[in-house]
């Protein structure tokens, strides 16, 4: 930044250049309305996630009231259960369920994204025996299999995350050997085969950069995907455990009272739709922007 | 014709090699399992006479691949062996249920493809339009929702504030086809919302992308009404790729009623399976995930067949 500033500076004659960070907040304030809500949406569960102690009135799993109180001044959403703070739950919830979600989509992408380029560059067999397996773990329905692996390997959060982001890492390696085989043909990367660079060196320095926009777009679909499988294994009771604050237990938690037209199982419910909602619109319109895709979903 | 047929049949056989290998990984993966059913079924007081007496009873001493092979055949004849937590015989409990399950598909099925077509093509045709955009906005937060925000949505709107409808599928095998239909209502109107939006967006595109070939445009210059020819020009050309995701989404509507199952506590194969992993009556678990892989394998396939037998490509080779 500071460099730049200075030759903005000096040459006062010249059109002043836009920086990399000028040029992405205007691309930013050109976004459609549906993109910024998006990033707005995103940016304040961030701040719940990162600073949820300090916003929240009281302990995670501390019991503070009775049960099933109803919305007053100091329990803003009322208590669940056990009597805990629905609102604290809910801030804390944020931490967890998003936290886990974003690990997991990480190490999809890890797994998923490595080997998927590595079957592109090096094709052959690697390529046949990797396209394979990963033909046979997607013939299988992915929320059926995690059940299965699930009722295998127990419910922890550990095997959570590895069950769900090997699951997920098919559909990233999919698409990554995809784009990589189209990069893999052109002719700088046959230099650099040539030269005698390294498997490494070509993944990364060669191809990673040329699919890294669709790439992006489909980390953020990927995040909500994973994101809904998990509120959707912990809505079963199969997922996160309690005592840990997690949306997809919470709405199961407090199911019943629905039939008493209380909205409190909606609250974590509508914080799910809300994120996975704002990273679709981000998604939707970085889509647009990089590629011109216009009608691809 | 014979260049399909050869087509077909690879697809086939590769669908039926799929099965055995998903098959496959269902067995060998509950096998690995410390503990067996014997101690299961027994429970912690079980002296190790008793364990090792039902062990043989239930030929769990046999060798792997042939413990295997009996299951595999157990299944290829109905007998899906006895479930753990109650002892009663799978096949008789699954029937049923299973039964239920497709018919809530179904049902959902015959609500969700009609509507998506339509606002699939509606949307082709008004495109860019209001209308266009904001069936956009819909559907993209369709699929952004988890099925059971929609259905909890459903159920205090529809069932608790007005009490149209029963918020409880509790189906009985005597119940009769209207009651039926009124119990799983909401049910298929929450699979219906949440799978309409990929099936018309994929509509949508099909038809959009058609409608840059020259063919279309040499329709249109002809003075044809913009309608007929998506109808008649590019509805045609689009059908295979329509199909195979009006396809894929049957299979998604059989294994995505888990959830909603569960909401609605209706009496279907998903709830059964989350009721098993709960209680980890393992042989009930493999029963219903072969189930569940078989169908959505076997939609899969059909799929794929289908969009080979409508391309017109393959269809009138040159």
């Amino acid at each position: 930044m500071n460099q730049s500033n200075s030759t903005s500076n000096d040459s006062s004659m010249l059109k002043p250049t836009k920086t990399r960070m000028q040029r992405f907040f205007s691309e930013l304030l050109k976004a459609p309305f549906s993109a910024k809500l998006g990033m707005l949406v995103i940016v304040v569960y961030v701040i719940a996630a990162v600073f949820a102690p300090i916003i929240a009135p009281y302990g995670e799993s501390e019991i503070v009231g009775k049960k099933y109180m109803l919305a007053n001044d100091s329990f803003i959403l009322g208590t669940d259960n056990l009597g805990r703070d629905t609102f604290t739950r809910i801030i804390y919830g944020a931490r967890n369920t998003v936290g886990i979600a974003l690990i997991t989509t990480i190490y999809a992408f890890l797994l998923g994204g490595l080997t998927g380029i590595i079957a592109a560059v090096i094709g052959g067999w690697t390529d046949q025996l990797l396209s394979r397996t990963v033909d046979i773990l997607m013939a299988i329905p992915a929320l059926i299999f995690a059940m299965l692996l699930l009722s295998i390997f127990g419910t922890s959060v550990p095997s959570l995350i590895l069950i769900i982001g090997l699951l997920d890492a098919t559909r990233v390696f999919r698409l990554c050997r995809a784009v990589s085989l189209n990069v893999v043909v052109m002719d700088f990367v046959e230099a650099a085969k040539l030269r005698g660079e390294k498997i490494g060196w070509i993944t990364i320095r060669e191809i990673l950069p040329c699919i890294s926009a669709p790439l992006a777009a489909e980390f953020g679909i990927r995040f909500c995907f994973v994101f809904l499988t998990i509120s959707a294994l912990s809505f079963l009771g199969l997922g996160i455990q309690p005592p840990t604050a997690d949306w997809g237990s919470m709405v199961r938690d407090t199911a019943d009272l629905i039939s008493f037209e209380d909205y409190t199982p909606l609250v974590p419910a509508a914080a799910i739709a809300i994120l996975t909602l704002g990273v679709n619109f981000v998604v939707d319109w970085f889509l647009h922007k990089t590629s011109g895709l216009k009608d691809e979903f | 014709m014979n260049n399909i047929g050869k087509m077909l049949v690879q697809r086939i056989s590769l669908g039926f090699l799929t099965l055995f290998i998903v098959s496959l990984i269902i067995f060998l993966g509950v096998s690995m399992l410390p503990g067996d059913a014997a101690e299961a079924i027994l429970g912690q007081a079980a002296t190790p006479e008793t364990v090792a007496a039902l062990r043989d009873q239930l030929g769990l001493n046999l060798p792997a691949h042939i413990r295997y092979f009996k299951w595999l055949g157990g299944i290829l004849q109905g007998d899906f062996g006895t479930s753990i937590g109650n002892g009663r015989e799978i096949g008789d409990i699954i029937g049923l249920r299973f039964k239920n399950t497709i018919f809530l598909a179904a049902f959902a099925a015959c609500i969700s493809v009609p509507l998506a077509l339509a606002l699939g093509i509606l949307a082709a045709l008004y495109r860019n339009s209001f209308y266009d955009r904001g069936i956009n906005a819909v559907t993209l937060s369709a699929i952004s929702t988890p099925e059971f925000f929609v259905a909890y949505i459903l159920i205090l709107f529809v069932s608790v504030k007005f009490g149209w409808f029963p918020s409880l599928s509790n189906v009985q095998a005597d119940t009769g086809f209207i009651e039926r239909l009124e119990k799983t209502l909401l049910p298929a109107i929450t699979l219906t919302l949440v799978s309409v939006a990929y099936m018309m967006r994929m509509t949508r595109a099909a038809i959009i992308n058609l409608l840059s070939d020259s063919y279309i445009e040499m329709a249109s210059l002809k003075g044809m009404k913009r309608l007929r020819i998506i109808t008649h020009h590019a509805l045609p050309n689009a059908w295979a790729p329509i199909i195979n995701v009006i396809v894929l989404n049957l299979a998604y509507l059989i294994v995505g009623v888990v959830i909603v199952e569960v909401v609605f506590v209706y009496p279907g194969l998903g709830q059964l399976l989350v009721d098993a992993v709960q209680r980890r009556d393992m042989p009930v678990v493999q029963a219903c995930c072969l189930i569940f892989a078989a169908t959505y394998v076997t939609l899969n396939l059909i799929a794929d067949i289908l969009s080979i037998l409508t391309n017109p490509r393959l269809l009138h080779p040159k």
